[in-house]
C-alpha cells in the first residue's frame, strides 16, 4: 500500500488540527461516545497505535459551507472529516448544494476539493455553476478537480465489482490537491447499478471509511422518489454522520423549497424546516434569526411627508419600525407612502421603493400628480425603484431577491406596496413566514419600512393577510366613508407604539396642490366630511359672518341711544343753565325794586320839601334802634 | 503490477484492478482463463492496478473496479465487474 506513509502523515495533521479545536466540555463528553464507536469501527483499517490520534478525530469540528444560513442553524456547518448525505427529489438543489459549499470552501477557505460526479458530465456541471456566476475555470485546476463517474450506457456490467480502484485514484489526487472536502454527487446511479443491496452497502461503507480514513468532509447527494427507493436506501442514513433533506413542494401553484436536517451525530440543530431559495448567488437559508427578538431602538422621529399625520403621531414615526398603512383600493396608501419616501430623499436618505404588479415609472407619475415627487431622486439614484410580478418566481425567492437587493443598495426607509398583493401566497404558512422574517431581517437592518396593505373593512380579528400586524409598530387605516352621494378617505391610527398618538378622525384629501388632512366635523351626530364638510364649513362661516353683522348693529344701536343720552344731557343742562340765569335774573330783580321803593320815598319827599311829620320821625327814631343794635352785635 | 500476456493480433485488452481486491481477483483469474480458452495465440492482456498507478486510471475515466477494456479491434469496449459471466464477456468483446 504506497499510499499508507502519505495518508498517515496527514491524519497527523489533522489530528493536531482537531486538538487545538479541542474546547469545551460538552462537547467532549458527546465524542467520548463516538470515541469509543470508532475505535471499534476503525480498528481492522488503523493501527492501534493511532487509536490516541482518532480519538481526537471523533471530536466533532465542523467545516463551514458558506451556504448563507446553513451555517447558522448547524452552528458552524458540516461536520469535519465525516459524511453528510443530502437527499431530495428532482430539482431540490442538492448539486448546487454540493457544489456551493465545495467552491465557497476553495474560495473562502482556500480548501481543495474533488467533485464526483455520477450523473452529469462535468461539463455540464460547470455550466450549471456559471449561472451562479461561479467561474470553475479560474479555481478548477489549483483547488478544484471534477472527476466524471459516469458509467455509460453501452458499459457491460458482468459480475459484481467495487469502488477501491475509484478511491484509490481519488486518493491519490486529494493528495496532489491538498483537497479537505469531497463530493459524491448522485450516489443512488452508482449503486443502482449495483442492483444488490448487500454491495451497496458495502461500498458505502467503503466510501465512508475511506472518507474517515482520509479526513475529508464528504457530501453524498441521493435522490429520493418512490417510496420503494427510498426505502431501499435507507441505510444511509443510518450510516452517515448528518443527513440534510431538501423538499421542493408545490402549494396552490407556488413552489417552496426548503431544508432540514435530519440527524447530526455529536452536535446540536435545529429540526425545523427552513426555506430555501435559490438565487442568482445560489442556494440561500432563511433562517427565521434568533429565538430572542433583539433590536436596537431608536427614538427618533422621522417624518411621515405629511405634516399633520406627524402632529398626530407626536413627531412622526419611529426610526426602524414597522408601519402598515391598509385600506381600501384607492385610499391613497401608496400616496402616503410615496410622501413618505420623498420626504425621506429630501432628508439625503437612501430610500428604496418595491411594488407588486405596478410599473415603476408608472407609480412614479401616479404619484406626481397629486404633487409627489420622485424622480429626481430615482435619477440620482438616492432611491431605488423595484418592481415584480406577485405571479412571478417563488415567494422565497422573491424574499431573497430582494433581500439581496435590500443589501446593496442599503436603504434606510424603504416602502413594500403592498405587502398584501402576496396574499394569496400568505395563505400559505410558508409564505407568510417568508413576509414576516423579510421584515425581521429589515428590522434587524435598522430599515424604517412602510407597508401597505389592502384591506377593506378594518377587521377587529388582526389576523390580516399576514399577520403583520402584529408585527406592525404603526398602523394607521385609511377607509372610504360613504355619505350623501360621495366617498371621502378617513384616515386613523389604529395604533402606534410607543406614542401617545391622536385617536381623532382626519379626512384626507388629495389634489394637483398636494395631500393634506383635514378636520373632520361632527354635527348632528354625524361625521362630515367632503362636501357635507365643506357646506359645514361655509354655513359656520355664514353663521359667523351674520352674527358679525348683528353684534354691530347692536352696537351702532347702542351709540345711537348713548348719543341720545348724551344730547338729553345737553339739553337738560342746558335748561339748567336757562333756570339757573333765571333764577338769579329774579334775585337780581327783587332787590333792585326795594331799593328804588326806599329811595324813591325820600326823592319824593326831598321832592316835596316836606317837615319831619311824625311818620318820619319814627322812621327815623327806627332807625337809630336798628344803628345801635347793629354796634352791640358788632361788640 | 502491469503485465502483457501474448502476442500482439488483434485483441486488445486492459483490466483495471484494486490490487487484491476480491473482486479484481476474481476478474485477473476470469479474464486469464477466457483469453487462453477462447483466444489462446491472439491477445494482448495489460493489467494495471489503480493502487500503484492512479493517474492511469484517470486517464481512462476509471470509476470501478474491476474495468476491462476492449481497445481494439474497435469499438473500444467496456466491461465492468468481476468478469464472472463468460458469456456476456465473449459476446462484448465479439461485437463489431
Amino acid at each position: 500500500m504506497s499510499a499508507s506513509n502519505g495518508k498517515v502523515t496527514r491524519e497527523k495533521k489533522h489530528a493536531k488540527q482537531r486538538s487545538t479545536r479541542l474546547s469545551r466540555a460538552e462537547r467532549a463528553l458527546r465524542a467520548g461516545e463516538r470515541t469509543v464507536e470508532r475505535r471499534t469501527e476503525s480498528s481492522h483499517a488503523m493501527k492501534s497505535a493511532h487509536a490516541t490520534v482518532k480519538s481526537a478525530h471523533a471530536t466533532v469540528t465542523k467545516t463551514l459551507t458558506g451556504i448563507q444560513g446553513f451555517d447558522e442553524i448547524t452552528n458552524g456547518g458540516l461536520p469535519r472529516g465525516r459524511t453528510t448525505l443530502v437527499m431530495g427529489g428532482p430539482g431540490c438543489g442538492k448539486t448546487v448544494f454540493a457544489l456551493q459549499s465545495l467552491i465557497n470552501g476553495a474560495n473562502q477557505m482556500d480548501d481543495g476539493g474533488i467533485f464526483v460526479a455520477f450523473e452529469e458530465s462535468t461539463r455540464q456541471i460547470i455550466a450549471n455553476a456559471a449561472t451562479f456566476g461561479w467561474d470553475l475555470s479560474v479555481l478548477d485546476k489549483k483547488k478544484l478537480f471534477f472527476f466524471d463517474a459516469r458509467l455509460s450506457p453501452e458499459i457491460v456490467k458482468s459480475g459484481d465489482f467495487d469502488l477501491v480502484g475509484m478511491l484509490a485514484l481519488l486518493e491519490s489526487k486529494a493528495r496532489d490537491l491538498g483537497a479537505k472536502r469531497i463530493v459524491f454527487d448522485g450516489i443512488d446511479v452508482l449503486l443502482n447499478l449495483l442492483d444488490d443491496p448487500v454491495a451497496e452497502r458495502r461500498e458505502i461503507y467503503r466510501i465512508r471509511e475511506w472518507l474517515s480514513r482520509t479526513g475529508l468532509t464528504g457530501i453524498v447527494t441521493q435522490k429520493v422518489g418512490g417510496l420503494e427507493l427510498d426505502q431501499r436506501y435507507n441505510f444511509l442514513q443510518f450510516m452517515v454522520d448528518c443527513v440534510v433533506v431538501l423538499r421542493h413542494q408545490v402549494v396552490d401553484g407556488s413552489a417552496f423549497r426548503n431544508l432540514r436536517i435530519v440527524k447530526y451525530r455529536g452536535s446540536g440543530f435545529s429540526g425545523d424546516e427552513f426555506p430555501i431559495a435559490l438565487t442568482a448567488e445560489g442556494l440561500q437559508l432563511t433562517n427565521r434569526g434568533p429565538r430572542e427578538l433583539k433590536y436596537d431602538v431608536s427614538d427618533e422621529r422621522i417624518s411621515s411627508g405629511l405634516p399633520r399625520l406627524d402632529k398626530m403621531l407626536q413627531g412622526g414615526f419611529h426610526r426602524g419600525t414597522n408601519v402598515l398603512i391598509s385600506g381600501a383600493p384607492g385610499t391613497a396608501k401608496s400616496t402616503l407612502a410615496g410622501l413618505f419616501i420623498e420626504a425621506a430623499c429630501k432628508r439625503g436618505e437612501r430610500t428604496m421603493y418595491v411594488s407588486f404588479d405596478e410599473g415603476a415609472t408608472q407609480i412614479v407619475r401616479n404619484l406626481r400628480s397629486v404633487g409627489v415627487q420622485l424622480d429626481p431622486y430615482v435619477k440620482s439614484r438616492l432611491l431605488s425603484m423595484y418592481s415584480t410580478r406577485t405571479r412571478g418566481p417563488n415567494i422565497e425567492d422573491q424574499f431573497s431577491d430582494l433581500r439581496a437587493k435590500v443589501r446593496s443598495h442599503k436603504p434606510s426607509c424603504l416602502v413594500i406596496d403592498p405587502l398584501s398583493a402576496l396574499s394569496t401566497k400568505l395563505s400559505h404558512v410558508a409564505s407568510a413566514d417568508a413576509a414576516q422574517q423579510f421584515l425581521d431581517f429589515l428590522k434587524g437592518e435598522g430599515v424604517t419600512v412602510v407597508n401597505t396593505s389592502l384591506m377593506d373593512g378594518l377587521s377587529t380579528d388582526e389576523a390580516t393577510a399576514t399577520g403583520i400586524s402584529t408585527i406592525a409598530d404603526t398602523w394607521i387605516h385609511v377607509s372610504y366613508v360613504v355619505q350623501d352621494g360621495e366617498r371621502n378617505r378617513a384616515l386613523t391610527i389604529v395604533k402606534s407604539r410607543g406614542t401617545g398618538h391622536s385617536n381623532q378622525v382626519r379626512e384626507l384629501t388629495l389634489s394637483d396642490k398636494g395631500v393634506d388632512l383635514a378636520d373632520v366635523f361632527i354635527a348632528q351626530g354625524k361625521v362630515l366630511m367632503g362636501v357635507a364638510r365643506w357646506e359645514w364649513e361655509q354655513e359656520e362661516e355664514a353663521t359667523q359672518q351674520r352674527s358679525d353683522v348683528a353684534t354691530e348693529l347692536k352696537r351702532l344701536q347702542l351709540q345711537v341711544a348713548q348719543a341720545e343720552a348724551a344730547a338729553r344731557l345737553q339739553v337738560v343742562q342746558t335748561e339748567m343753565d336757562a333756570r339757573s340765569a333765571e333764577i338769579a335774573l329774579l334775585a337780581r330783580a327783587t332787590g333792585s325794586a326795594s331799593k328804588l321803593q326806599a329811595t324813591d320815598r325820600a326823592v319824593l319827599r326831598k321832592m316835596r320839601h316836606a317837615d319831619d311829620d311824625g311818620r318820619f320821625a319814627t322812621s327815623r327814631a327806627r332807625a337809630g334802634v336798628a344803628e345801635r343794635n347793629g354796634k352791640e352785635a358788632g361788640r | 503490477m502491469a503485465h502483457v500476456t501474448g502476442k500482439n493480433r488483434g485483441l486488445r485488452l486492459r483490466l483495471y484492478v484494486a490490487a487484491n481486491a476480491p473482486n479484481s481477483l476474481l476478474a485477473v483469474a476470469n479474464v486469464k482463463a477466457l483469453c487462453a480458452t477462447h483466444f489462446p495465440s491472439a491477445h494482448v492482456l495489460e493489467i494495471v492496478d489503480l493502487l500503484r498507478h492512479p493517474g492511469r486510471g484517470l486517464e481512462d475515466g476509471i470509476v470501478v473496479t474491476p474495468t476491462l477494456l476492449k481497445l481494439s479491434p474497435s469499438p473500444v469496449q467496456r466491461l465492468i465487474g468481476n468478469l464472472s459471466d463468460t458469456d456476456r464477456v465473449l459476446m462484448t468483446l465479439a461485437a463489431r
